[in-house]
C-alpha cells in the first residue's frame, strides 16, 4: 500500500500525523478503506476529493471524535484511541459548523473556551484574538446576530488562543470572505512556521495559495494521488502539478 | 489541590456558568417547562376531583410526576444548546477529562430543577392543601436527595440520547423505568414527612434515596466518557 507524504521523521521527532491503513465504517459504508498518509511538523496539507470521498471521517478519527474501524492513527506520536486526551491537547479544529454559543457574547465565548482549555482567562489574548480576525468591535456582542462569516472568524479566534500543534481544517474557505480568507492564510501560515501541522480539507485549492504545499486525493475512502501544489507567482492560482 | 484537579474543577464551573448564563439570557426553556410544570399539577388536580382528602394524598405522587416530566424538557434542552452550532464536537474535544463536561452540566440542571420546584412545591401545596411549612426541614431533604439522582441519572440519559435522531422521545424511554426506585422513594417519603412520620417509615425512604442517588453518580460519571462516543 502507498505511502502518502514525506513527513520527515526521526525517532525523537515523530510525524504531526501518522495515518496507517486507516479504514472507518458506519452501518454498512465504508466511509474510509484503508488510507496511509504522513504530514510532517512544519507541513501544511491539502486534503481533496468528492463530496463522500472521505475527508470529513479522516479529519474527525485524527481529532479524536470518531474511532477508527481498522488502522492506526498518531497524532505527534500519539495514538488518537489510547492516548486521546494527550492528542486533544495538541489538536485544534474547525469543522463544518462552528461550534460557538449563539446566547453568548464573542468575548464570553473565547473565555469559556479558555477556561475549557485549563488555561487562566486573559483578558488582553482574547482582544487580540478578537482583533486579529476583526471583530475587536463586535466582542460584546451576542453571537446569535452573527453572520456565518462572522462565527467562522469566532472559530479562528479560538483556534488562536489554542494554538494547537495540529491544525484541522474542515472546508474551512466556505463561509469566508476575501478578507476572511486572508485572516485565515495567514494564521495557518504562523502555525506552520513555529513548527506545527495543517491538514485542510477543501475543494477550493485556489485559496489555499501560497500556504499549502502538497494535496493528497481522496476517492472512495482511499489516498489515490499526490499533487504538488505551487503558489508561486507565475505559477497560476493554486496550481497543481502531479 | 493539585493543578490537574483545579483545572478540571475549573471546567465543570464553565460548562456550568456557560449553560446557565445561555439559560438565564433566553429563559426559552425555563418559561416552557414552567408552564408545562404548573399545567401538569392543575390537570392532575382535574383529574383527582374536589375530594381534599383524594387530592392531599395524591399529592406527593403527583408532584413528582410532575418534576419528573418537567425534568426531561430540561435534560433534552441541556443537550440540544450543544447539537445547534455543532457545539458539542467542539466541546468533546477540549482537552482534559470529558466527565467535567457531564459535572458542569450537572451542576447546571441541579441549579435548574431546584429552581422549578421552589415554585413548583409551594403550588402544589395551595393546589393540594398540603402542611408545607410544618414539614419543611424534612422535605427540603428529601426534595434535594431526590432531585439529585433524578438530574444526575436525567443528565446521563439525555447525554446518551442527544447522539440519536428520536431523542425526544428516546430519553422519556430510558430514563422512566430506571427511576422507578427512586419514584417510589421520593413519592413514600414525601407522604410521610408531610404527616410529620408517626411510623418512623421516613428514615428508610431516605437512604433509600441516599444510596440511589451514590450508586447512580458513580456510576455516570465512570460511563459518561463511552456514551458520548460517535
Amino acid at each position: 500500500m502507498a505511502d502518502w507524504g514525506r513527513g520527515a521523521a526521526t525517532p525523537d521527532r515523530p510525524p504531526a500525523i501518522e495515518v496507517e491503513g486507516l479504514a472507518r465504517r458506519f452501518g454498512r459504508r465504508w466511509a474510509l478503506r484503508g488510507v496511509d498518509l504522513r504530514v510532517g511538523q512544519g507541513e501544511a496539507v491539502a486534503l481533496m476529493g468528492r463530496n463522500g470521498s472521505g475527508k470529513t471521517t479522516l479529519l474527525r478519527v485524527v481529532a479524536t471524535l470518531l474511532r477508527p474501524t481498522r488502522g492506526h492513527v498518531r497524532v505527534a506520536g500519539r495514538d488518537v484511541v489510547a492516548e486521546s486526551a494527550a492528542v486533544r491537547e495538541r489538536v485544534g479544529l474547525m469543522g463544518h459548523a462552528p461550534g460557538v454559543y449563539d446566547d453568548l457574547t464573542a468575548a464570553e465565548n473565547l473565555r469559556f473556551a479558555m477556561r475549557m482549555m485549563g488555561r487562566p482567562v486573559d483578558e488582553e489574548r482574547i482582544a487580540e484574538a478578537l482583533a486579529a480576525v476583526g471583530l475587536a468591535t463586535e466582542a460584546d456582542e451576542r453571537v446569535r446576530g452573527f453572520s456565518a462569516g462572522m462565527r467562522r472568524r469566532l472559530v479562528l479566534a479560538r483556534l488562536r488562543l489554542q494554538e494547537p500543534d495540529v491544525l484541522l481544517l474542515d472546508e474551512p474557505y466556505a463561509s469566508f470572505d476575501a478578507e476572511g480568507v486572508e485572516r485565515l492564510n495567514a494564521f495557518v501560515r504562523e502555525t506552520v512556521e513555529r513548527g506545527g501541522a495543517v491538514l485542510v480539507a477543501t475543494h477550493d485549492l485556489a485559496r489555499g495559495e501560497g500556504v499549502l504545499e502538497r494535496a493528497l486525493v481522496l476517492d472512495s475512502g482511499r489516498v489515490v494521488q499526490e499533487l504538488s501544489v505551487t503558489g508561486r507567482p507565475g505559477a497560476g492560482r493554486g496550481a497543481v502539478v502531479p | 489541590m493539585s493543578n490537574r484537579w483545579r483545572a478540571e474543577l475549573g471546567r465543570v464551573a464553565a460548562v456550568a456558568w456557560k449553560d446557565l448564563t445561555a439559560e438565564r439570557r433566553t429563559r426559552a426553556n425555563a418559561n416552557a417547562v414552567l408552564f408545562f410544570s404548573v399545567l401538569v399539577l392543575v390537570l392532575f388536580g382535574f383529574a383527582l376531583g374536589p375530594d381534599a382528602n383524594a387530592l392531599r394524598a395524591a399529592a406527593p405522587g403527583v408532584l413528582w410526576l410532575t418534576v419528573l416530566f418537567s425534568g426531561v424538557l430540561a435534560f433534552n434542552r441541556s443537550y440540544q444548546v450543544e447539537l445547534e452550532n455543532g457545539a458539542f464536537d467542539v466541546l468533546l474535544l477540549y482537552p482534559g477529562d470529558r466527565r467535567a463536561i457531564f459535572l458542569g452540566k450537572l451542576v447546571a440542571n441541579m441549579a435548574f430543577v431546584l429552581v422549578l420546584e421552589a415554585l413548583v412545591v409551594p403550588l402544589a401545596a395551595v393546589l393540594y392543601g398540603l402542611p408545607l411549612l410544618a414539614a419543611l426541614p424534612g422535605l427540603a431533604a428529601v426534595v434535594l436527595l431526590a432531585t439529585f439522582g433524578l438530574v444526575t441519572v436525567g443528565t446521563f440519559y439525555g447525554a446518551m440520547a442527544s447522539r440519536v435522531r428520536a431523542r425526544e422521545v428516546l430519553l422519556p424511554l430510558l430514563l422512566f423505568p430506571i427511576v422507578i426506585p427512586l419514584l417510589v422513594a421520593a413519592v413514600e417519603a414525601t407522604s410521610a414527612v408531610l404527616v410529620g412520620d408517626p411510623m418512623g417509615e421516613a428514615g428508610a425512604w431516605i437512604r433509600l434515596l441516599i444510596v440511589f442517588d451514590v450508586v447512580f453518580f458513580i456510576a455516570c460519571v465512570l460511563a459518561f466518557e463511552h456514551v458520548i462516543e460517535e
